[in-house]
């Protein structure tokens, strides 16, 4: 295995090797196992085996989680430089971005040309939206990088879930505003998903829409330009779609409008749980103060982030968005939650079971300190919450 | 005479003499006549009055 080292005039000499080089290629298979359902199918003839994907997203891989646990190992930081210049890491995101297409294509294939039961379509349908979800973690990693290649190849894996304003929205909104209440993608503290939801979709899409406009006037340009980032990718999904449409026909009307509510609920899913209640200080200046790791919550479970290009170390990710997945860190004493996103999004779907894991972890948290002023609360909740967490002596002591 | 900017975090540099053509800003644009809710245009975690002047 490739090692890392150099010369380092206080340490001495340093070297890494990467134990996860390798096991990386899993973010790349990992979209393919939206596949696994159909091969089942033509192996045993039963349309159950539809569910085989859906039971691996979400019970194989928290069962994993729980089997492999957390990995506290990090590269040293006087090597991230070398380690970041790998090629080796970029090329597996490269190639994970044909996969997404081919698995939405074969998914619609086999829909539009198999005699299968509503709920089977029904299925096929969320299981692609769940997988194309995965294209934005793709896009993620490719979207904020510096070179021109790879921001391209973003606007093309996003085109399959049909999200084509995530990269800017993501890059210049939600990492500008993260933790804010001005952030329709950072989730507060008694909000259910399902309120979220209705806040996080459309306040994005504005969000992205305004900043496109804005860079698109500075060059005097018009936002229906061809050069509006947005609707370069989303020209790629109406090629994408509408060919899906007069090649198979009415039954990718459903499919596809399943298929893409599903992958925006994905990325909804993750913006909810990755900062949930977590609220950046006001400075004087009327500035947020910086976004520290405590604004993040995070789930170092090797598996899951194995097939998520390392997204939920997730503080190291909001402190430096540029940073290369295979470079990111663990902190010890940042926001954790107790498994790895897919079981934590089930969580999210029954809002009491959300609030009984969440709401206490949150106050627990050392700089919120059990001060409800430290936390980003959904308005409507505020009253509930206040009587439910008192300020304590202490709290007024310290405010005194 | 220009100067340049730099963001601490990503290390993006913003030329006075360049400007930033992607952006919308023209060659010779001064860096304090950039929109006060300048961001850096790489990483966005940095505002503008965090930015370093480069020295020559």
């Amino acid at each position: 295995m490739k090692k890392f080292t150099m010369q380092d005039s206080g340490r001495g000499a340093i070297s890494y090797q990467d134990n996860k080089r390798y096991l990386w290629l899993a973010s790349v298979i990992y979209p393919m196992v939206a596949l696994s359902g159909i091969g089942m199918y033509w192996t045993t003839g039963s349309e159950w085996s539809f569910l085989v994907p859906l039971l691996f997203i979400y019970g194989v891989s928290t069962l994993f989680d729980g089997l492999f646990g957390v990995d506290t190992s990090n590269p040293p930081e006087e090597l991230v430089g070398q380690l970041e210049e790998d090629t080796y890491y970029r090329w597996l995101t490269y190639i994970t971005i044909p996969i997404h297409y081919a698995v939405l294509l074969i998914l619609a294939t086999f829909v539009g040309t198999q005699a299968v039961s509503i709920p089977a379509v029904v299925a096929l349908a969320i299981t692609g939206g769940i997988y194309s979800g995965l294209g934005l973690v793709t896009a993620h990693e490719l979207g904020h990088k510096k070179s021109t290649l790879e921001r391209n190849l973003a606007k093309i894996v996003q085109a399959v879930p049909a999200y084509g304003h995530f990269c800017l929205e993501h890059n210049r909104g939600h990492h500008r505003d993260v933790a804010t209440p001005e952030d329709p993608a950072s989730s507060r503290m008694g909000e259910s998903i399902y309120r979220f939801v209705l806040r996080e979709i459309p306040g994005a899409f504005r969000r992205a829409w305004k900043i496109e406009q804005n860079r698109l006037e500075r060059r005097g340009e018009s936002r229906w330009s061809w050069r509006n980032e947005i609707l370069q990718s989303y020209a790629l999904t109406a090629v994408l779609q509408v060919g899906l449409l007069v090649a198979f026909g009415w039954i990718m009307i459903p499919f596809l409008a399943v298929h893409n509510f599903w992958a925006w609920w994905q990325l909804t899913s993750a913006n909810y749980i990755e900062h949930y209640g977590l609220l950046r200080k006001k400075e004087a200046s009327g500035r947020y103060e910086r976004c520290q790791p405590h604004h993040s919550w995070n789930a170092n479970h090797v598996f899951s982030n194995l097939l998520l290009f390392h997204l939920e170390r997730h503080s190291d990710h909001h402190a430096h968005p540029v940073r290369r997945y295979q470079c990111l860190r663990d902190f010890p004493d940042v926001p954790s939650l107790p498994t790895g996103y897919f079981a934590m999004f089930v969580a999210a779907y029954i809002p009491p079971l959300w609030y009984s894991i969440m709401d206490h972890r949150l106050m627990a948290l050392p700089h919120i300190g059990g001060d409800l002023d430290n936390v980003n609360v959904a308005p409507h909740r505020r009253a509930v919450l206040e009587a439910r967490y008192p300020k304590t002596p202490s709290i007024l002591a310290e405010a005194a | 005479m220009y100067d340049r900017y730099q963001c601490p975090d990503c290390g993006y540099t913003y030329s006075e003499e360049v400007g930033d053509a992607h952006e919308g800003y023209i060659p010779g644009t001064r860096f304090e006549d950039l929109p006060e809710e300048f961001t850096c245009p790489d990483c966005a975690v940095r505002y503008k009055e965090d930015f370093q002047k480069q020295c020559a």
